[in-house]
């Protein structure tokens, strides 16, 4: 019987998951990772999937489906390689991507080495709707069935050898499948609502979490027009994202939206919606699901490779070209323009369902595209 | 079958004390307090486990006070205590390595104006009598100290602490003899104490039943009111079924006291010598002076949570020295005040036996610690090796607003 741990958040996904893994004839182990402070409350957070009441759900169904369950604390793997980015990131004037770093550093790095190494497991499952397919060249990651809960964009990091130690349960099932197999096993969390939010953010509101994490006190500063003018002010610059939209628009009898965050200077600047497209954008930390990146087409400059891009979870692909850069980095064009690829949001190639690689968006350099303050 | 090793956390019931239970758990379902028939009945039974337990611990029935456990007949020897006691005094002395029953009760007076004090203990676990005493002033009115401990089973020179408190007047001696019933002679009169905690589920007793020895003459507050049960000092229908099988439990655990004291301490003694071996494990707790079935180690470098959960995998539960549902990384305080860093606190392991422990099973347990601690160490090693860091290996982390203050800047 091949043992393996189950991440069990509380909610229907990973409940499934874990009966899934029983059902399959494994040996299933279900763990509650906490993860952060919010796990100390009850019922105040009760939609966050890291609150004890989700604790008590997950155990709740691990006890129904007689299965061993543990808590693991993950607090100080979560607050480094997560929490702490994410803050850094809004207070740099990028946009975060918690749930990647979460899936690289705690999930599938910190809970599968303890899962491997601590705790003789042959993989780690989750409730992750994606797929694994195992062949002659390789593990490839896979999109899940259901496009609409397909969660693959998160999970660009993962390599050959995680992949190795990786079940996704769900991949095949769509969202209604999964809520049926839940019913008809009784899971106690079979009509537990989705949770929407990032989980240390309870109240949906990361600029709470900017205050209260960050000690960030916000400075208003000015809101800078397309064509340089000032046109307003604003609260603070790490309180926006790219591709905002902002309500300085209906004055100037057109919509706009935040096209580049200069925290530094705490300067924003905004554009019309077609200035936010771009064909052409740089990313770095670039990892590559086969362990390297594809062969180029017959013709092509060597090193490069075409695949389709994904800039957000959910988001449209669009073709591109990806060729080296400077310094490791890579520069993608694509065929068609993409809207508000925004500094830091992870960039994931695909070539049909398979996850090639990805990488995070490189912050163009504010300062030079922005007048100096005061003007 | 796994292998039970936590008899500190709980016992299973015994059988007797079950089939005692089970006549008020059915038929004799009345309430102690109603004048007919099922009442006199149900009274009855209710009269005669004060007696029992009163008979197991050298005290009178009506010195005893059924509770709905440990925790509550400590929560009512400290309040009841305290408020009763403040007329004259508002200082507590206590040490730093009680239950927590005790030790988040004092918190919670020290927010109503009383005056709490802690006496450390030495590496063993031990607070000295002198220190005890340095600590009375002319305001103290209660000194609670428990008798064995909890974590690691190191038993304190209570007798002696009361003997020494009483010299000064006015102040009332509790003692949290929880652990320590099952394994040492409770004499209420030669430990000299006022106030006497246990707790059935510790000695094969119901879960949910404790009682609290109250010294005849002694005054103390109610903590619940309501009607005249238990003489006015606990009001609310008493648990009949749970007193009895506590009194039965607890008689019979005294009985068999000798019998059980002598085996379990050689069967713990060869777990100990099977275990000694190891680098960077030592043994935790008094040398002597301890509990004969509680073991107590340290494993430096690992995680004790870890460590557990991997004895659990492998068929083998027992604890690290503070059990912890929610995960988080708090660390013993009585490890901490026996003057182990927090890291090395964390890799605490305890392994309580209890009278149904057999040599095989402490064998098998020998083994598979051995085994899971090797593979822990291993674990270790190769998630270093990696890029990763083994849990609960270093203090913890900086606030969140230093590091990303910093960072910001």
């Amino acid at each position: 019987m091949t043992r393996v741990l189950v991440a069990m958040s509380g909610g229907v996904d990973s409940s499934v998951a874990a009966a899934l893994v029983k059902a399959a004839g494994d040996e299933a182990i279900g763990v509650w990772m906490r993860l952060h402070d919010v796990a100390d409350s009850y019922s105040e957070f009760k939609r966050s999937c890291c609150s004890l009441d989700a604790a008590e759900d997950a155990r709740r169904v691990a006890a129904q489906l007689d299965i061993p369950f543990y808590i693991f604390n993950l607090e100080r793997e979560f607050n480094d390689g997560v929490l702490q980015p994410f803050l850094r990131s809004y207070l740099q004037g990028r946009t975060p991507s918690p749930c990647v770093d979460c899936n690289n550093v705690v999930k599938f790095g910190a809970l599968l080495g303890r899962a491997r190494f601590m705790y003789d497991c042959e993989a780690v499952a989750t409730g992750h709707y994606a797929r694994i397919e195992n062949g002659p060249e390789g593990h490839r990651l896979l999109r899940g069935r259901d496009p609409r809960k397909d969660q693959s964009y998160f999970l660009y990091g993962l390599g050959q050898e995680e992949l190795a130690h990786t079940r996704f349960p769900l991949g095949e099932l769509t969202k209604p499948q999964v809520r049926d197999v839940a019913r008809s096993m009784g899971l106690t969390t079979a009509e537990k609502p989705d949770s929407q939010e990032i989980c240390f953010v309870p109240r949906g509101d990361y600029r709470e979490a900017l205050r209260d994490r960050a000690g960030w006190r916000p400075v208003p500063g000015p809101v800078i027009d397309i064509d340089g003018t000032e046109v307003g002010e604003h609260f603070g610059a790490a309180g926006y994202t790219v591709g905002q939209r902002h309500g300085v628009g209906v004055a100037l009898g057109e919509v706009r939206y935040v096209f580049e965050i200069d925290a530094e200077a705490n300067k924003i600047r905004l554009g019309r919606r077609e200035d936010l497209l771009v064909r052409t954008f740089q990313v770095e930390q670039m990892r590559f699901a086969a362990g390297r990146p594809p062969a180029a087409r017959p013709g092509s400059p060597e090193d490069s490779f075409q695949a389709e891009v994904q800039i957000r979870h959910g988001g449209r692909t669009a073709a591109a070209t990806v060729r080296p850069g400077v310094d490791g980095s890579w520069i993608v064009e694509t065929e068609e323009a993409v809207w508000a690829a925004a500094p830091g949001q992870a960039a994931v190639f695909y070539r049909g369902d398979a996850v090639v690689g990805g990488g995070r968006i490189v912050q163009r350099r504010p300062s030079a595209a922005l007048p100096p303050a005061g003007g | 079958m796994p292998i039970y090793l936590d008899h500190a956390a709980t016992t299973p019931l015994r059988r007797e004390a079950l089939e005692a239970m089970m006549p008020f758990l059915t038929g004799e379902f009345g309430n102690p307090s109603s004048l007919h028939g099922q009442g006199r009945r149900a009274r009855a039974g209710l009269d005669e486990a004060h007696e029992r337990v009163a008979r197991a611990i050298g005290a009178q029935p009506r010195e005893i006070v059924f509770t709905a456990g440990g925790t509550e007949a400590n929560n009512l020897a400290v309040k009841g205590a305290a408020w009763a006691g403040k007329a004259r005094g508002h200082r507590i002395v206590t040490t730093a390595v009680e239950h927590h029953s005790i030790g988040h009760t004092v918190r919670y007076l020290e927010k109503f104006g009383f005056e709490i004090v802690e006496v450390p203990v030495d590496r063993y676990g031990r607070v000295d009598p002198d220190a005890i005493e340095a600590a009375i002033t002319p305001k103290t009115i209660l000194v609670s100290v428990m008798l064995a401990n909890n974590e690691v089973g190191t038993i304190q020179p209570v007798a002696e602490i009361a003997a020494r408190v009483h010299q000064h007047k006015g102040i009332l001696v509790h003692t949290d003899a929880v652990q320590a019933a099952p394994y040492l002679p409770i004499d209420a009169a030669a430990l000299d104490v006022d106030l006497l905690s246990l707790a059935a589920h510790k000695f094969e007793g119901p879960k949910g039943t404790g009682a609290l020895y109250i010294r005849h003459g002694t005054n103390i507050l109610a903590q619940e009111q309501g009607g005249a049960q238990e003489r006015y000092r606990r009001a609310g229908t008493e648990n009949v079924a749970g007193a009895v099988g506590m009194a039965i439990a607890l008689e019979l655990a005294v009985a068999e006291q000798p019998e059980t004291v002598a085996r379990l301490a050689a069967l713990r003694e060869t777990l100990a010598a099977a275990l000694r071996g190891l680098p960077d494990f030592e043994e935790t707790g008094h040398l002597s002076d301890r509990l004969p079935g509680l073991a107590s180690f340290l494993a430096r470098g690992l995680d004790g949570v870890a460590v557990t959960t991997a004895l659990d995998l492998a068929g083998l539960a027992c604890s690290t020295g503070s059990a912890c549902v929610t995960g988080s990384t708090e660390v013993s305080h009585v490890l901490t005040a026996m003057g182990y860093p927090e890291d090395e606190a964390r890799g605490s392991l305890r392994i309580s036996l209890g009278r149904g422990t057999t040599a095989e099973e402490i064998d098998e347990a020998a083994r598979l610690i051995v085994r899971t601690i090797g593979a822990q160490r291993d674990a270790v090693a190769n998630l270093r090796a990696r890029g990763l860091v083994p849990p609960a290996t270093g203090s913890r982390e900086p606030g969140p607003m230093a590091t990303v203050e910093a960072a910001a800047e």
